[in-house]
């Protein structure tokens, strides 16, 4: 009781400058094992401290208060709790233990699971995303965590600013399969295809030692992803892909390739039966959805190949060429293309004919000129970036030693041996 | 006045029908009308099988032969084949097709050709003798070491084994003969007996391979030569289904071949074989240039009139009657034994060709005429030009409601911007990529190093 009671002094009395602070700190991390010890009993004290001065040792304790097992009601005055914590801390304060932090959040997470209301994690999780993260191009151990909350209370939209950010620096890789892998989920939700294929690519190409679960199911939506929004399957992952995932993915997909293969054939009729056949496959692994939504997407690529060959067409003849089954339908199917933007037609009831037009865009607009120079600019930050990261490269010592052991000779000097050990 | 009208909408409608009544244009295009002293062996009619054969000798007669019986439904042309395989058999030794063609015949032509054992034991028996005394004679030279003679042995065995039908030793033995070959002449005609049996044997491989090194000694090349060798090429070419080149080398054989190579080939094959090749594969400068111009080559079209005839109607744009006279060479096509399997592709080409061509000075063509130009309907003109436009052979669009063909170029100015933006995207993404990969490999390593230390 003392050296809690001592402790919660401390705190108050070491929390307002920074090297108070880290002097904090260390009280703190001798002190971690006895708050543990007391976990149950420290409940009350946490009324003493102000959680938006007292960032830090709030933390601490509420990181032991809530290590135990925790039951329904529990959690519910637990979720208030951190929630109300995370919205004031102050960012620098908990920036000093994150590994505390990542723990509290991660167990708020599971209470609010517990409770089955994970809508109410959401905001909350995004603050403090933002307040663990260096920059936006930091992955934090948090990011999964909050898009898993918005998939499963559905809230899609709050999870594509985080998406939106590109990332860079990653602290652990099993956050960045895991982030991607949710992350092409939600774009899939939002039918950004585009993005999702960006980022299920990044899990399935990333560099692994062995093959994992997460890697799997990333690819078995990625080839589903890739039919649906190019019309083709990639035939083998690319070269920098780890030679893990290259022998192994497929082997484990194996469905989903015969799936891809039907689909280059161009037969609706053979791949609706494919699919019937292996239904129960698809559904275990949740991709029905997907699968259906595959097929569906061959119709309009049978439709976007005629216009490249016709200028007006009668209904009745998409409807043969692209195994409709009547005129209807077709009419149904491509106007709804016509809709989404997928292709420039005027539907001519009355001969029942579809006309096929150009696309319509000049690139004259003031709008193309704009988007065309950011695009431009975009990119030279990112070759800036690139240059960077380049020259770092070529300084590290790591690196100049093995380039040096494996460079041309051509002169009596050049057999002089490469410093073998750098001081520093 | 009324001429005056009459002339300008004749020949519009001699433009646009192409070819149908364009007939009374060209000067000797009816085969029917015009009386010939050499009647054309290879043409639309039924083939005349004696003179077929007649251009042939050596083996070759009898495989063509008996491939006519193998192929034509024709019981009697089946049976005349068979009949002329078993005289020309009994001229020669080889007891294994002999069998074979009276096994084919199956009594049908009476007795006179039925299983002749009597001759066959004895033509065995006497093939063993002369195979004994072959090799006795070829030990003797061998120890003499006289190159000339172990040559000649060699070649000697060859041919014994050509004649009885073991091509495959027969091209072992004119092949050992490489060693002792001292000049040049011996080298010709190693290879050509190289070529010939490998020709027989369909390893086309090797043919090309023994042209070329026939090539390479000019020295003894004389023009017949030089044509044989290039026959031999294109049909290598051929087999190869590389059109474009045996087309070429056909067009080259000099018109000094005459019947020197009916082993192989008669000029009307070199001719039709050439033409057909040079028509679907040639662009127009090099139709006209190296089959419509070449003099030599003129002097074999003479020898095939309805090839000659649908080259130039194809130069001209007569597209139907040049179709026409391809359509009648078809069944007699199907039975040579070098073109059948390639006839159906050089067909298709030809066809893809004229339809390209007739779209190609034309900004809108109506389809209802082009049909009736190419003798099809319009649904089915309309799947041929779809396929051709989606290979991109055509730059066209196709109306379907009017029934119109529209030509279409690109615009690049739009194109290109599409492609910078696409091109863009890519990059964005992949340095994107790259960079995150980058980073999960420093921090992979720098695990490992920290593991180390």
């Amino acid at each position: 009781m003392n050296t809690v009671e001592g402790l919660v002094n401390q705190i108050q009395g070491l929390s307002t400058t920074a090297s108070d602070v880290l002097s904090l700190q260390n009280l703190l991390k001798q002190a971690d094992d006895s708050l543990h010890a007391e976990s149950t009993r420290l409940f009350p004290f946490l009324d003493q401290l102000d959680p938006s001065k007292h960032s830090l040792g709030y933390l601490y304790f509420l990181e032991a208060c809530t290590a135990g097992p925790v039951t329904k009601e529990q959690a519910g005055s637990y979720v208030l709790m951190i929630a109300r914590f995370i919205t004031s801390c102050i960012a620098e304060q908990i920036r000093l233990a994150p590994d505390k932090f990542i723990t509290v959040c991660k167990r708020f997470k599971d209470q609010v699971l517990l409770l089955e209301e994970p809508l109410r994690g959401v905001a909350p999780m995004l603050t403090a995303i933002r307040k663990l993260q260096s920059s936006s191009e930091h992955l934090t151990a948090l990011h999964p965590e909050f898009l898993l909350l918005c998939l499963l209370s559905r809230c899609y939209k709050a999870g594509l600013s985080i998406l939106e950010e590109d990332v860079f620096e990653v602290d652990q890789p099993r956050d960045l399969f895991l982030f991607c892998y949710y992350g092409g989920m939600i774009s899939i939700g939002q039918k950004w295809f585009q993005k999702a294929l960006e980022l299920l690519h990044n899990v399935v190409t990333a560099p692994m030692s062995t093959v994992n679960a997460i890697a799997v199911e990333a690819f078995k939506k990625y080839i589903l992803v890739s039919l649906i929004h190019h019309g083709q399957s990639p035939a083998n992952l690319p070269k920098y892909a780890s030679s893990v995932a290259q022998r192994n993915l497929k082997n484990l997909c194996q469905p989903y390739i015969e799936l891809a293969n039907s689909y280059s054939n161009g037969k609706i009729a053979d791949i609706e039966t494919y699919v019937e056949a292996n239904k129960d496959k698809f559904e275990s692994d949740n991709n029905l959805g997907l699968v259906k939504q595959a097929v569906s997407s061959m119709y309009k690529r049978n439709i976007q190949r005629l216009t490249q060959t016709y200028l007006t067409l009668s209904l009745q003849d998409i409807a043969n060429r692209v195994q409709l089954n009547s005129p209807k339908e077709a009419e149904m199917h491509v106007l709804q293309m016509i809709k989404d933007g997928e292709i420039y037609a005027t539907i001519n009831q009355k001969d029942g004919m579809v006309r096929f037009l150009e696309d319509p865009e000049q690139y004259k607009t003031c709008e193309m000129i704009e988007h065309i120079d950011s695009s431009i600019q975009r990119l030279m930050t990112l070759s800036k970036k690139l240059n960077g990261v380049d020259e770092l490269m070529s300084c590290d010592p790591l690196y100049l030693l093995k380039a040096g052991r494996e460079r041309q000779r051509f002169d009596f000097d050049d057999f002089d041996n490469v410093p073998q050990r750098f001081n520093i | 006045m009324d001429g005056e009208d009459d002339a300008p909408k004749s020949l519009m409608e001699e433009m646009y029908a192409n070819g149908i009544e364009g007939v009374d244009d060209a000067p000797s295009s009816s085969t029917s009308t015009t009386i010939r002293k050499n009647r054309p062996i290879i043409s639309g009619e039924q083939l005349d099988i004696e003179a077929y054969a007649a251009l042939y000798s050596g083996r070759t007669k009898i495989m063509r032969l008996i491939f006519l019986a193998d192929h034509c439904d024709n019981s009697g042309m089946q049976l005349e084949a068979l009949r002329m395989a078993y005289d020309e058999l009994k001229k020669g030794e080889n007891t294994q097709l002999f069998r074979e063609v009276v096994q084919k015949i199956d009594g049908r032509l009476g007795p006179n050709y039925s299983m002749d054992a009597t001759w066959c034991a004895m033509v065995d028996r006497k093939a063993d003798q002369r195979k004994d005394k072959l090799e006795s004679e070829l030990n003797a030279y061998r120890t003499n070491l006289i190159k000339e003679s172990i040559r000649m042995g060699y070649n000697d065995f060859g041919d014994f084994y050509y004649a009885h039908g073991a091509l495959g030793d027969a091209f072992k033995s004119y092949v050992r003969t490489r060693d002792y070959c001292t000049t040049s002449k011996h080298i010709i005609q190693m290879c050509l007996s190289a070529i010939l049996v490998s020709i027989e044997m369909g390893q086309f491989a090797h043919v090309t391979s023994y042209v070329s090194k026939a090539e390479q000694t000019p020295e003894a090349l004389d023009p017949p030569t030089i044509a044989k060798l290039r026959c031999a090429a294109g049909l290598a070419h051929l087999e190869a289904k590389k059109y474009k080149l045996a087309a070429r080398k056909f067009l080259e054989v000099g018109p000094e071949l005459g019947n020197s190579y009916s082993e192989v080939i008669a000029p009307q094959d070199v001719a039709t074989y050439g033409g057909l090749c040079a028509l679907a594969s040639f662009d127009r400068t090099e139709l006209k240039n190296k089959v419509i111009d070449n003099i030599n080559f003129r002097n074999f079209l003479e020898l095939v009139p309805e090839v000659r005839e649908l080259i130039n109607d194809f130069y001209s744009s007569h597209y139907a009657s040049c179709l026409e006279y391809l359509g009648n060479l078809k069944s007699n096509l199907m039975l040579d034994i070098h073109i059948h399997d390639h006839v159906e592709t050089l067909y298709d080409q030809i066809r893809s060709k004229a339809l390209i061509q007739y779209t190609h000075p034309f900004v809108s063509v109506d389809m209802r005429m082009m049909a009736d130009a190419f003798k099809t309907s319009v649904a089915g003109l309309e799947k041929e030009l779809e396929s051709l436009i989606t290979d991109n052979q055509i730059q066209a669009r196709i109306d379907s409601h009017n029934k119109i063909l529209y030509a279409r170029h690109a615009d690049q100015r739009n194109a290109t911007f599409q492609r910078v933006l696409q091109t863009g995207n890519e990059f964005d993404w992949d340095v994107r990529a790259m960079l995150l990969r980058a980073n999960l490999l420093k921090h992979e390593y720098n695990l490992r190093a920290s593991r180390k230390i």
